[in-house]
């Protein structure tokens, strides 16, 4: 569906279902240069099993009009009232890398209107290399490849994936090439300059889970795992064989573990 | 600014879609020869029937065996996804069937392998499809057969016998330009001497039967999608931009973003229409497939070797091969297919008719047999095979010579290939 929202189109996935105010609502937010259809199938499965399933495309990216917001809280702050548009209840809101600091903020600012958070491929800082922010900021086709390669485990490449006959790094090399020029690039930057993780952790009240891939190069468990000691009652599932792209990689297992963390 | 490699194409060849076995750890691609896969629980079932989740149901759509071998295709070819089918042909008419229906037109190269031909001249007209056949050579003639129905332009990479090359960029700005996409068969040139995808092809079909699988013992094909068309802006495939109550209430283009293509073919052309290829063939092809890179360039070394040696024979009045610079395509192969154009081409003979049939069965190491792209040498006269029945009048008017030889060059020693052939040219001049 689309909605025109502080004075831009925004596109949301729901499935073809119209959202009823009496369902629960569970909404997913993607990562850096993506779009919506990153996670299709769990849209398709929630929305079949009782709930307001929501996937918005950020502000300019995919179907969304407007330019890409540049802060992490911006993008946080947009979701809220992304909600309020709607008119539907309190969220479980799950996001993917950059969407995961996104649902981390969200789940901060929001208070009760965010009733549980899953983060996936999460790490705090999430310190993007110079040589990656770089190639973004001249829209050098290089950030797709690293983001390509860096985004998987290295089996991604060699393939083997539970949706049949697709090309896992080639879909996300296509997904990359449709952002628009910059989108890229305020994306890594507001994960990169984002610092407000630590006191965000501290005002969550709702449960949170962890979702993280035991390969993930681009925010590795290590580091997810410290972090989340701070987020109280905090729940770390950890998909073994799993790179960053765990929508993609091991869509049962990420499926699995979001029925857990959402329901 | 370079970033980090992606896996060569000798690699992907070797391992693309395949990791060992989970469970009992086999190198090689098991035959998952079944025809259905036990759901854990009625969620999952129910999950899977509404494409919720990922995983397989019925082999009619999808198999473990065959995704290996869809994904190394996806790979080989830079495209975000592969249907496999159990032929070539069956690749065509579901590439095709997926973006038209009844009022829809096609624009088509008019050099075609028999079988396309047909299928858009007199078979699918019987469905209300109707194609404009026009000159490969003339990229402007696609743009002129354009109408508001036409739903796709189709053409070969190289055609056959007659080795005319495709210019894939400018055919491709012209159907681009006009919202449509650009299926290319690229049967005889293979990923590993021309992708069509780098030059601006939307769509590619296989004859696995040829040089991908190689020994000439499966029968297959596949589609690939680049996943780049723009399926919304170009407004004439509802069939992809709105949601289908008939497909579990898919919006291919808003679901699959980049994948939309190629999971309509799967969802509705395996579904419906059931041209699926068999575990056992897959694997098979498979085979084939790991050694392809090595192939070619032996397959492309020989043809060479071959047609220039035919240019040099008095028996010969024309060798048709773009590889060489008397043909009209040189230019463009040369641009295009800088590895080679491939190792099927024709060249008459001087004698007609029955010179041809005397050559032919004055071959001992060329197997004289409807098929290209085997390991092993081939050879076929249409003139006393295929188009026996044409009279010379006929013949001449669909543009083959009573002494048009068609040959498949292998991968023998090239010497006893060039032995075989002067033996027979000798004969047939008798």
């Amino acid at each position: 569906m689309d909605i025109s929202y502080q004075g831009a189109n925004t596109y949301i996935q729901t499935a073809g279902y119209a959202l009823d105010p009496a369902k629960p609502t569970v909404c997913f937010v993607h990562g850096a240069g993506m779009d919506h259809a990153v996670w299709t199938l769990f849209v398709r499965h929630f929305s079949r099993n009782g709930y307001n399933a929501i996937a918005p495309d950020l502000r300019g990216h995919g179907r969304s009009g407007g330019d890409a917001l540049t802060t992490i809280e911006g993008c946080a702050g947009w979701l809220l009232g992304l909600f309020d548009a709607l008119g539907v209840g309190p969220v479980a809101v799950a996001g993917h890398s950059m969407g995961s600091l996104v649902a981390l903020q969200a789940a901060a600012d929001g208070g009760e209107r965010v009733r549980a958070v899953a983060l996936l491929g999460f790490g705090y800082p999430m310190a993007v290399g110079a040589p990656l922010l770089d190639a973004a900021r001249a829209n050098d086709h290089a950030a797709v490849d690293m983001m390509t390669i860096w985004g998987h485990d290295f089996a991604a490449q060699i393939g083997g994936h539970q949706v049949p006959g697709l090309s896992i790094t080639n879909v996300t090399k296509r997904r990359l090439d449709a952002a628009r020029p910059g989108v890229i690039h305020a994306d890594l930057n507001a994960c990169h300059t984002y610092t407000g993780g630590v006191d965000a952790a501290a005002k969550i009240k709702c449960p949170v889970t962890m979702i993280l891939g035991d390969r993930d190069r681009m925010t590795p468990v290590r580091g997810a795992r410290e972090f989340a000691k701070q987020l109280a009652g905090c729940r770390v599932e950890v998909i073994p064989g799993c790179g960053h792209g765990m929508m993609e990689e091991k869509p049962e297992q990420t499926h699995l573990a979001l029925v857990k963390a959402l329901a | 600014m370079s970033g980090p490699r992606y896996l060569g194409f000798d690699t992907l060849s070797l391992h693309a879609g395949q990791r060992p076995d989970p469970t009992t750890g086999s190198r090689a691609t098991p035959i998952y020869q079944t025809t259905s896969f036990v759901f854990d629980d009625a969620a999952r079932a129910a999950g899977l029937f509404s494409v919720g989740r990922a995983g397989y149901v019925y082999s009619r759509i999808a198999n473990p065996t065959v995704s290996v071998l869809e994904e190394r295709l996806a790979a080989l070819e830079g495209g975000v996804g592969a249907v496999a089918t159990g032929s070539g042909m069956a690749a065509i008419h579901v590439a095709i069937s997926t973006l038209v229906g009844a009022g829809s037109h096609v624009v088509s190269s008019r050099a075609l392998y028999g079988g396309t031909h047909n299928l858009l001249a007199y078979t699918l007209p019987r469905f209300g499809v109707e194609t404009t056949f026009v000159d490969p050579r003339d990229p402007q003639a696609f743009a002129r057969a354009i109408r508001p129905e036409t739903k796709l332009v189709f053409a070969e990479t190289v055609g056959n016998p007659r080795g005319e090359v495709l210019d894939i960029p400018a055919v491709a700005a012209i159907a681009h330009a006009a919202g449509v996409p650009l299926v290319i068969d690229a049967t005889l040139t293979t990923p590993c001497l021309l992708k069509p995808f780098e030059h601006g092809a939307d769509i590619v079909v296989h004859s696995l039967t040829k040089f991908i699988g190689g020994h000439g013992i499966a029968i297959g094909g596949a589609v690939v999608d680049a996943g780049r068309f723009d399926w919304e802006g170009s407004g004439r495939f509802p069939q992809l931009t709105e949601r289908d109550m008939g497909l579990n209430e898919l919006d291919f283009a808003e679901d699959f973003g980049p994948a939309a293509y190629i999971m309509r073919v799967r969802l509705e052309g395996l579904r419906d229409f059931g041209a699926t290829l068999s575990p056992t063939n897959a694997f098979h092809l498979l085979q084939g497939l790991e050694t392809l890179p090595l192939r070619m360039r032996r397959h492309v070394e020989n043809a060479r070797h071959i047609a220039e040696f035919l240019g040099g024979q008095p028996a010969v009045e024309q060798v048709t091969y773009a590889g060489l610079p008397n043909h009209p395509d040189y230019a463009l192969a040369q641009r295009l297919l800088p590895q080679g154009c491939g190792a099927v081409f024709s060249f008459v003979l001087k004698g007609g008719r029955a010179a041809g049939r005397k050559f032919i069965d004055a071959l001992q190491v060329f197997s004289h047999l409807a098929n290209v792209g085997d390991a092993k040498s081939l050879v076929i006269h249409p003139a006393s095979t295929t188009h026996a029945r044409l009279s010379d009048e006929a013949l001449a008017k669909a543009g083959i010579e009573e002494g048009l030889i068609r040959l498949s060059i292998g991968l023998e020693d090239p010497q006893d290939l060039v032995d075989d052939l002067t033996r027979a040219l000798n004969v047939s001049q008798k």
